[in-house]
């Protein structure tokens, strides 16, 4: 997030896009839903599912599915062509206006519609709330990024922010929800093909050299690796030898489970590091107990780039251990001596190499977390980004068109299936499936659907239904929901037994290497 | 007084800033007045009055929780009137429900027959199932209150027990309305509200149904806010004391807010779980948060090595697993190259995993092939 949590309650506008957030951020949401109920703000609700936070909206505009690039040029269309652009903040702090501008010329909002079904004037109506707030929150998450075009949906929100001077201000920002407890960590520590820890280059040079400086080794790779969507097909075609899986189940949450399953069993040599034995963990060689977050030392760092501390609370089970100690050993093993006192000792050695981490201490985060970029000791850190300046200088508009989702619905499969998660689950419900009164209220897989569709087809609600795509088929029981609208289905991605992503499509976003989970043909059958 | 901008509260002179009330003031003057029905954050109800002080020039008692300081107010927070307000209000009140905590007076004719009414009502002998962590038993304590003199009133509603997570005892409830506050101006759910009227008063979920029927979404922040023992987690209730646990506090392992929490131990087992408040979370959590604790002490939690043989999985030591694993990628990285291997790190684990990782994926293996699946 560019901006903090508590920030959100002081936005004037929200525009919440492809975020289901009360049920998958529900603190958050409270932000929200008090910035409306408390303080008068409007929100703006874009989302092909009638969630629960339509119900505090001022608009809700139901997009078709993999429209995203489209409503979001013609809101700068509208923008541009009334006017209502800040123009100070376009002239001072950004450049390439005038590309964007030539490209979302063509998007008036008739032409969206077109493409998105989104009525002109409902377009307009909150192109001119967004920029009219004198401070304009925008809050993502997975609906936006988990497309072929993932970079180009959250580039065009940036570019709507930069157009209505909403960055760098209390109760504006960009604000990405993260989906997992500490997706942002991982990413500013190295979690990633083509940075090092505080997304420097693994290209740059200077930075490879201070690494190997610092960790007294040479010969660093500076080629950048590879995704975990393309890791998976090279293990089929061989390229990948050996994976080492420390706490993920891509089993259940990758894209087109069936192919997944296949490229995993033609590995050489498979370790699973993880809690329980998950449906990945079958399939391995070596299976390795580690501990979880309560048995743990160290810090997590939440989607508002505040780094706080995770203290042991509990013992752990058995000879589970720290899943840095056995990483640690392993490297020893190797040959590569790797071994701390303690996670302090690995925390100060992280933050000596990542200068956004670099100003923060396990004294200084003990009673609050600080925001990075942290750059000293003294640093109070930074709550807000892009303040004065934007870290390339210049904000760069993008000029993007838009491009259809991977798969269309078509005669074979005339339906539409998006995915995501339900209040009462996390991920693969490996952690909440373990506490009966949640698989109480949510026990088992369902495709929601309208009861339109459903009658269409004489389905039943409670009825048992197979939904297939082109690559795969699973049961799930139907649930007739006003939050459904024609047309689309929708399937939660948490149970394993009748996985979501054996249907889903594995095309990528060519520069993230998200998936489409989000879009794909699917059709219905009576009878499981 | 020469300045406008002050008070003056039991003797002490203290400045006012805009729109404070008068427990604002007491509380930044380190003046504790009780409360109950008050909560931080969203509009006053005046509901409890227990709060209520004397303000030179007023004819009544005010409650200080609703009533905005002024310049020159003169403030008296345990002057005679305002102590024997309290109390004929505690008396009421612990008169009203199962109230079984020892301060109700030991040899009241009707103390028997009354615990004999609780215990079975609660199903269970044991005192009141918050006993030693209920605002009400403490203010009982402060003003020496007891429910002595009074008959009690059996409980109007029975206890509602049939959702997973919450056991909303109406008999024990004060109808102070926080849990309806927090629920409503908190966490903006809008599941709950006053129903009924006068002696039938009543917390409920719309159409009086119960809560896992409702629009209610579990949250929890009802249980939270409740100073008495009417919203108890069906877990702790007679389960867990709060003399017997420790908290330790922690950051949640779910989704990304980050929510600041406790974690309550007991016997090196997280019992419950309560929302700490700091930012981000300020209290608030999901019902993942504090209900989804159970994954810990789970009985499937892996606990050895494993290593496949023949297709099955066999107990290991840490020796072996380490020896094999580290011989299997040494060997297919010296013959195929650090390229050939790849690491999953995960979103889940530490910052300082995620560094140990990212180091041994780069300095060991020789390769950049590392990511993790968040973005899925
Ligand atoms: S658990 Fe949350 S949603 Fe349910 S009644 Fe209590 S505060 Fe409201
Ligand atoms: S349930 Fe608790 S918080 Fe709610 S009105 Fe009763 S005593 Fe107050
Ligand atoms: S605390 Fe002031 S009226 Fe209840």
């Amino acid at each position: 997030m560019t901006n903090t949590i508590a920030d959100i309650e002081e936005a004037d506008v929200i525009l919440i896009t492809g975020s289901n957030t009360s049920e998958n951020h529900p603190v958050i949401s409270a932000f929200v839903k008090r910035a409306v109920t408390r303080r008068g703000a409007k929100l703006i609700v874009v989302d092909p599912r009638r969630i629960k936070m339509t119900e505090f909206a001022e608009h809700w505009i139901r997009p078709n599915l993999g429209t995203d690039v489209a409503w979001i040029n013609g809101m700068m269309h509208v923008i541009i062509k009334e006017d209502l652009h800040d123009k100070t903040f376009v002239e001072d702090r950004t450049e390439k206006f005038d590309e964007m501008k030539a490209v979302v010329e063509k998007y008036t909002p008739e032409h969206v519609e077109s493409i998105t079904g989104i009525p002109a004037e409902k377009l307009i109506e909150a192109a001119r709330l967004y920029a009219q707030a004198p401070a304009g929150s925008i809050v993502y998450c997975m609906g936006i990024t988990q497309h072929t075009t993932g970079t180009d949906n959250v580039k065009s929100l940036a570019n709507l922010a930069m157009l209505c001077g909403n960055l760098g201000i209390r109760g504006g920002g960009v604000n990405p929800l993260r989906g997992q407890n500490n997706v942002q960590g991982a990413c500013d520590l190295g979690g990633l093909p083509n940075v090092l820890t505080g997304y420097q280059a693994v290209d740059n040079l200077d930075a490879i050299k201070k690494m190997e400086r610092a960790w007294n080794v040479t010969g660093l790779p500076t080629k950048p690796g590879l995704t975990v969507t393309k890791m998976v097909p090279k293990a089929h075609s061989g390229e990948i030898k050996a994976l080492y899986i420390i706490g993920e189940n891509p089993l259940v949450s990758d894209p087109d489970l069936n192919h997944a399953k296949k490229c995993l069993s033609n590995l050489d040599f498979l370790v699973v590091q993880d809690i329980f034995l998950t449906e990945t963990a079958r399939m391995a060689d070596v299976v390795l107990p580690s501990k979880c977050f309560a048995e743990k030392d160290g810090t997590f760092s939440n989607t508002e780039r505040r780094v706080q501390r995770v203290r042991k609370a509990v013992d752990s089970p058995g000879l589970a251990k720290d899943d840095w100690k056995i990483t640690c050993e392993i490297a020893t093993r190797m040959g590569y001596s790797m071994s701390y006192k303690d996670s302090e000792t690995i925390f100060n050695e992280l933050a000596s190499v990542t200068p956004s981490y670099a100003g923060i201490s396990y004294p200084r985060i003990d009673h609050e977390g600080l925001h990075w970029p942290c750059p000293t000791p003294e640093h109070p850190g930074t709550p807000i980004l892009h303040g004065a300046q934007f870290t390339r200088g210049k904000g760069m508009f993008h000029a993007i068109e838009w491009i259809a989702p991977a798969e269309v619905a078509d005669d074979d499969y005339p339906m539409y299936l998006t995915t995501g998660r339900v209040l009462y689950h996390y991920h693969t419900g490996t952690m909440t499936m373990k506490t009966e009164g949640l698989n109480e209220r949510v026990p088992e897989s369902f495709v929601e659907i309208t009861r339109g569709d459903a009658q269409g087809m004489g389905i039943e609600d409670g009825e048992r239904v197979t939904i297939a795509s082109r690559r795969g088929e699973i049961q799930a029981r139907v649930r007739i929901s006003r939050k459904a609208v024609d047309g689309t289905v929708f399937i939660p991605f948490h149970f394993a037994q009748a996985a979501a992503n054996k249907l889903t499509n594995a095309a990528l976003d060519p520069i993230s290497g998200i998936p489409e989970l989000k879009v794909c043909a699917v059709k219905l059958s009576k009878g499981a | 007084m020469e300045q406008t901008n002050l008070m003056v509260i039991n003797g002490n002179e203290l400045p006012i800033e805009p729109e404070e009330t008068i427990l604002d003031v007491a509380r930044r003057g380190h003046i504790d007045i009780p409360t109950l029905c008050h909560l931080k954050g969203t509009t006053p109800t005046g509901a409890c009055r227990i709060c209520v002080v004397e303000v030179k020039g007023a004819r009544t008692l005010l409650p200080a929780c609703s009533t905005p300081a002024s310049p020159n107010m003169v403030v008296r927070t345990e002057s005679p009137d305002v102590v024997s307000s309290r109390k004929e209000i505690l008396r009421l009140m612990l008169s009203s429900g199962n109230h079984n905590c020892a301060v109700r007076g030991r040899d009241d004719s009707d103390w028997t027959q009354f615990q004999l009414r609780v215990a079975k009502d609660d199903d269970s002998d044991a005192l009141c199932p918050v006993w030693g962590d209920c605002r009400l038993q403490d203010l009982a304590y402060r003003y020496q209150v007891t429910g002595e003199g009074f008959q009690g009133t059996p409980a109007r509603y029975p206890m509602e027990t049939v959702n997973p997570f919450i056991v909303r005892d109406f008999s024990r409830c004060i109808l102070c309305g926080r849990c309806v506050q927090a629920c409503n101006e908190v966490q903006v759910n809008n599941a709950i509200s006053f129903g009924y009227r006068g002696a039938e008063t009543k917390i409920i979920a719309a159409g009086d149904r119960p809560l896992k029927d409702s629009d209610c979404v579990f949250c929890g922040e009802c249980v939270q806010v409740c100073p008495v023992g009417a919203l108890v987690e069906k877990d702790v209730r007679y389960h867990v004391r709060p003399w017997e646990t420790e908290k330790v506090r922690t950051t949640c392992s779910y989704c990304g807010v980050g929510c600041q929490l406790y974690l309550h131990v007991r016997d090196n087992r997280v019992v419950k779980v309560s929302g700490v408040d700091e930012a981000p979370n300020r209290g608030s959590l999901c019902v993942k948060g504090r209900f989804g604790f159970d994954f810990i002490a789970s009985d499937q939690r892996l606990t050895e090595p494993l290593i496949k043989e023949n297709g099955a999985f066999r107990k290991a030591t840490w020796e072996e697993a380490i020896d094999l694993v580290a011989d299997k990628l040494k060997g297919i990285r010296d013959t195929h190259g650090g390229d050939s291997i790849g690491v999953f790190t995960s979103a889940r684990i530490t910052n300082e995993e995620n560094y140990i990782a990212h180091k041994f994926t780069r300095a060991v293996l020789k390769t950049n092939n590392i990511d993790h699946c968040a973005r899925l």
